[in-house]
């Protein structure tokens, strides 16, 4: 009896043990680590968000060919949400649940921000959001790379309104109908207002998304602009853009005339435009593909030999953006710091994120705020060239500290500038 | 006035003496100088006659210009010359750094070559010319203008350079010619002379008139009501035009529905996807043209016209013999294949094409517009389209009326056992005409492309509008589809002039459903006994 016991004992310790060694084995061997990219692949916001993916499978290969994150390597999990906001929080949630991921690298608007905001939060999830937005949240789970509008509405404006700019006196404020547009035009008007503008010279116009006929708005434009001189302000997203510059150009509106500064067209947006009648509108952001230093050589020339490696569509004339240079700082911000932590926890890394640094392609080192979540950043306005590019007309001496919370919204005073749920570390 | 004679020709002396050497520090300031003092070189570079400068201006516009060191580099046409002292180098030096301009810079640059060309002996040139001064010039250009205005003799130039002219002098001049001014802008100006004329009519924030001289002022308001009165007609002109363009757009897009689904009663919900593939099909003949023929690349639309037709013509037919006619008689069967079909096409051409839209160049002819009024501007991409919508039209409605297959069409659609009685091979007419139908949804494909974005779901945009005029027109009638697709368009256009396109939209959206509750035979009924077939 006793020996049958002893021997139960022994088979189940050498067993035990063995399996260890096996589950260490094979850990050893996959040793990766899940993560999130949540990008609209097709709709609308296709047009702007699939090289975001791309961009991000681009740093993944690239960490991943120098040994990876912690000696994990990054296997990524690419879901499409289709530019349909529901469907952003079903998927993330698919990300966190099913995946679970360790960050999620994802969204362009505004309305698919709010709308997987909720998920992570309840599920305590991280997500980096690379796009210049509208201010006005701050949560512990994200981690904002893009601009807030003291980084890049409101430098812009104030560049139309300088003797450099056409000194501007009436603004047509156009945009897509939604969250990002509409508070973004709501900044803009008190910030007007505190210039001296009166609200008869402004004029806030919306269209759908997907919308394509601007034959009635740009009119409307030409007839405003009889009245002193206008610039146009356009948060215009997605495909519409490309219908709103054909018609510009075809009713003979020049960039001299009435310039259109806009906030959501960069290099990848207008490849499908004839840009030579748009020479000379603008567009403001924190990174140009036609900067010129280090970095941004080498960010350009491993995405164009990425992009031809991995046939993508339009890799004869590879692009990169803002957005783009937002992500890849995102994704090295989150290697960084988990590194720091030593850990894929997400309270920690996000404790760890902020005071991050990075050499950004912009070539500028910016700085993830160890408070608010938002990354210091240069603003440069440019204008559109021949070729498609951006030429840089106006830049800030340094990065610039951004303001999520707009102090030209009132109430905005006594918001605390970093998210209150503390982490729960 | 002798005494200003003698200055000019001594002037003039002066610059044949150093004709061909610019002034090299003011070509420096040019380059390096601040936005102010460019222009003033600018402006300097301009009154100096110097024949030199037009070449280096017009270099400094089109970013053909180099700066090494203090020279300036002209880069154009493929030599690269030394913009002062002429020398032609072998090769750019290390140095060199792109000059580049921004919108001020260009403004002014084109202001001065504007200038410049005035006194060009090609009439085009100073028309060109006189166009771009419109807009406004400094005012230290004013003595040339007036030069090139003595010697003009072509009358629409002179009217032209006079509006210039009193656009300077508005400003800069004694009472007399700023009251001739005034009233030039009020009988020829537009919306550029409005926005002279408006600081003369307001007051200051102190509440004293923002121009004291009382007389100036009410000739100021008098010219701007005129002018007003004059933009006015150009908007509403515009806002027709709008309204054509918009139901052209409607019409062609929905002229193939109103035979697949009209004549026939196939609710096709793939009829999106076929003018989607219409598209593509534009999209291909311009790349290939664009590889094997650049040289004709304008012309593609000729060849893309055809091939979208017939492409499409052959899916439909695909489709009609492969699916559609085992589900003649059960519409909403039908309703949900073709709705599948439409999913598997649009994931087909998402697999070969990608996911992005593709880009569809229109060729340089249909680029830029035809300016009737100073502030209306007809593009030409949208005259075009309205040409081809009615094209498309007539050839539908010649095909349907004038030739056999129409006559069989009809004939099918309106009583089929009894045209199978007589002999027509009622079979082959319905994939003849669903062919026919999905054709021309690829012709709208074409033109679409022209006009906006080419992707994948280029279709689901259209369906419900095609579907929303044929059922508006009344089912079964081509003219009714005409005057809805017509009607629809400028209601739209219309409504979005006074309400913005998100409501427009809602509300055209509204007046839809009211209006197919009261009369859910639309528009136009066919009266007799056919609709019980």
């Amino acid at each position: 009896m006793q020996r049958r016991h002893l021997l139960k004992a022994l088979t189940f310790t050498v067993s035990a043990a063995l399996m260890g060694t096996a589950a260490q084995e094979t850990l050893a061997q996959a040793k990766t680590v899940k993560v999130g990219v949540l990008h609209s692949l097709s709709g609308t916001m296709a047009i702007s968000e699939t090289v975001l993916k791309d961009v991000a499978l681009m740093a993944f290969d690239e960490i991943n060919a120098k040994g990876g994150v912690m000696g994990y390597k990054i296997e990524p999990v690419v879901v499409d949400p289709a530019s349909n906001w529901p469907l952003f929080a079903e998927k993330a949630r698919q990300l966190l649940t099913q995946d679970k991921v360790a960050a999620t690298f994802g969204c362009w608007t505004s309305v698919s921000r709010k709308s997987v905001l909720p998920v992570y939060e309840e599920l305590n999830g991280l997500l980096f959001y690379p796009v210049q937005y509208e201010g006005e949240e701050l949560s512990k789970n994200v981690f904002y790379t893009g601009a807030a509008p003291n980084q890049q509405a409101i430098p812009a404006v104030e560049y139309l309104m300088s003797k450099e700019g056409g000194a501007a006196k009436r603004w047509v404020l156009l945009g897509t109908d939604y969250v990002y547009p509409r508070t973004t035009n709501k900044i803009l008007r008190s910030f007007l207002h505190s210039k001296g503008v009166d609200d008869k010279d402004i004029d806030e116009v919306y269209t759908p998304f997907g919308h394509s006929d601007y034959q009635t708005i740009v009119g409307n434009i030409k007839k405003f602009a009889a009245g002193g001189k206008t610039a146009v302000v356009s948060t215009i997203n997605g495909d519409s853009n490309v219908p709103f510059y054909k018609e510009l150009g075809n009713q003979g509106l020049k960039a001299t005339d009435v310039p259109v500064v806009a906030f959501s067209v960069g290099e990848e947006e207008l490849r499908g435009v004839d840009t030579k009648p748009l020479v000379g509108h603008l567009a403001a952001w924190n990174y140009f593909m036609s900067v010129k230093n280090p970095e941004n050589d080498a960010f350009k020339a491993k995405w164009a030999a990425y992009a031809k490696a991995k046939k993508l569509p339009g890799a004869d004339k590879p692009l990169t953006n803002d957005p783009m240079e937002a992500t890849y700082i995102g994704i090295y911000m989150w290697k960084q710091a988990v590194e720091k932590a030593k850990t894929f926890d997400i309270d920690k890394v996000i404790a760890a994120v902020g005071g991050q640094t990075f050499k950004a392609p912009s070539g500028f080192t910016a700085m993830m705020d160890p408070k608010n979540h938002h990354l210091h950043k240069p603003v440069f306005i440019g204008e559109v060239m021949a070729n498609g590019q951006f030429n840089v007309v106006w830049k800030t001496k340094g990065p610039v500290k951004a303001q999520p919370w707009s102090p030209f919204i009132p109430g905005n005073d006594k918001k605390k500038d970093e998210p209150d749920g503390k982490s729960a570390t | 006035m002798s005494k200003i004679f003698g200055w000019c020709a001594g002037l003039l002396l002066m610059l044949c003496a150093q004709a061909q050497a610019l002034d090299a520090a003011l070509v420096g300031r040019l380059m390096t100088g601040d936005s102010d003092e460019k222009s003033q070189a600018i402006t300097e570079l301009v009154v100096s006659g110097d024949p030199a400068v037009a070449p280096l201006l017009q270099a400094f516009a089109d970013g053909d210009l180099q700066a090494s060191g203090s020279r300036a580099l002209i880069t154009s046409g493929g030599r690269i010359v030394d913009a002062v002292t002429a020398e032609v180098l072998p090769a750019l030096p290390d140095d060199h750094e792109d000059l580049v301009v921004n919108n001020r810079m260009r403004r002014e640059l084109a202001d001065a070559l504007a200038v410049l060309k005035l006194l060009s002996t090609e009439r085009a040139d100073r028309l060109s010319a006189a166009r771009t001064l419109v807009n406004g010039a400094d005012d230290a250009m004013l003595p040339l203008v007036k030069k090139a205005l003595a010697a003009e003799q072509d009358s629409e130039i002179r009217g032209l350079l006079e509006g210039v002219a009193a656009s300077m002098e508005i400003r800069t001049g004694d009472t007399a010619q700023r009251m001739a001014a005034i009233i030039k802008l009020g009988e020829a100006g537009g919306s550029n002379a409005k926005k002279l004329l408006l600081p003369l009519t307001v007051k200051n924030a102190d509440g004293t008139w923002a121009e004291p001289d009382g007389d100036l002022r009410a000739a100021a308001a008098s010219s701007l009501r005129s002018i007003e009165s004059r933009l006015a007609w150009g908007e509403r002109v515009g806002l027709v035009f709008a309204g054509l363009s918009l139901g052209s757009i409607l019409l062609i897009a929905a002229l193939g529905l109103a035979i697949t689904y009209g004549l026939m009663g196939v609710i096709n919900m793939a009829h999106g996807e076929l003018m989607m593939i219409g598209a593509y099909a534009t999209y291909v003949v311009q790349s290939l043209f664009r590889t094997h023929l650049p040289a004709w690349f304008d012309w593609y639309p000729l060849l893309a016209v055809p091939v979208a037709f017939v492409t499409a013509a052959l899916v439909g037919m695909l489709l009609e013999r492969l699916v559609i006619r085992f589900l003649y008689g059960r519409p909403l069967e039908t309703l949900l294949a073709t709705w599948g079909i439409s999913l598997v096409l649009i994931q087909c051409v998402r697999s070969i094409f990608g996911a992005q839209n593709v880009q569809v160049e229109n060729p340089a002819f249909m680029s830029g517009g035809v300016a009737l009024m100073s502030n209306l501007v007809l593009p030409w991409n949208r005259i075009i389209i309205i040409g081809f919508a009615l094209v498309v039209l007539g050839a539908v409605s010649l095909t349907l009326t004038r030739t056999r297959l129409g006559l069989f069409v009809r004939g099918v659609t309106q009583n089929r056992t009894m045209a199978s009685c007589v002999g027509v091979a009622t079979a082959r007419i319905d994939t003849w005409a669903f062919g026919l139908g999905s054709g021309i949804a690829g012709l709208a494909g074409c033109g679409l492309s022209q006009i906006g974005n080419v992707g994948p779901e280029l279709g689901q945009g259209y369906i419900v509008d095609s579907f929303m005029v044929v059922v508006l027109g009344g089912v079964g009638q081509l003219a009714g589809t005409v005057y809805a697709a017509l009607g629809l368009g400028f209601a739209n256009k219309l409504l979005e002039a006074w309400s913005g396109a998100v409501l427009a939209k809602i509300a055209v959206l509204v007046f839809i459903i009211v209006f197919i509750q009261r009369r859910p035979q639309g528009m136009f009924a066919l009266k007799g006994r056919s609709l019980d077939a």
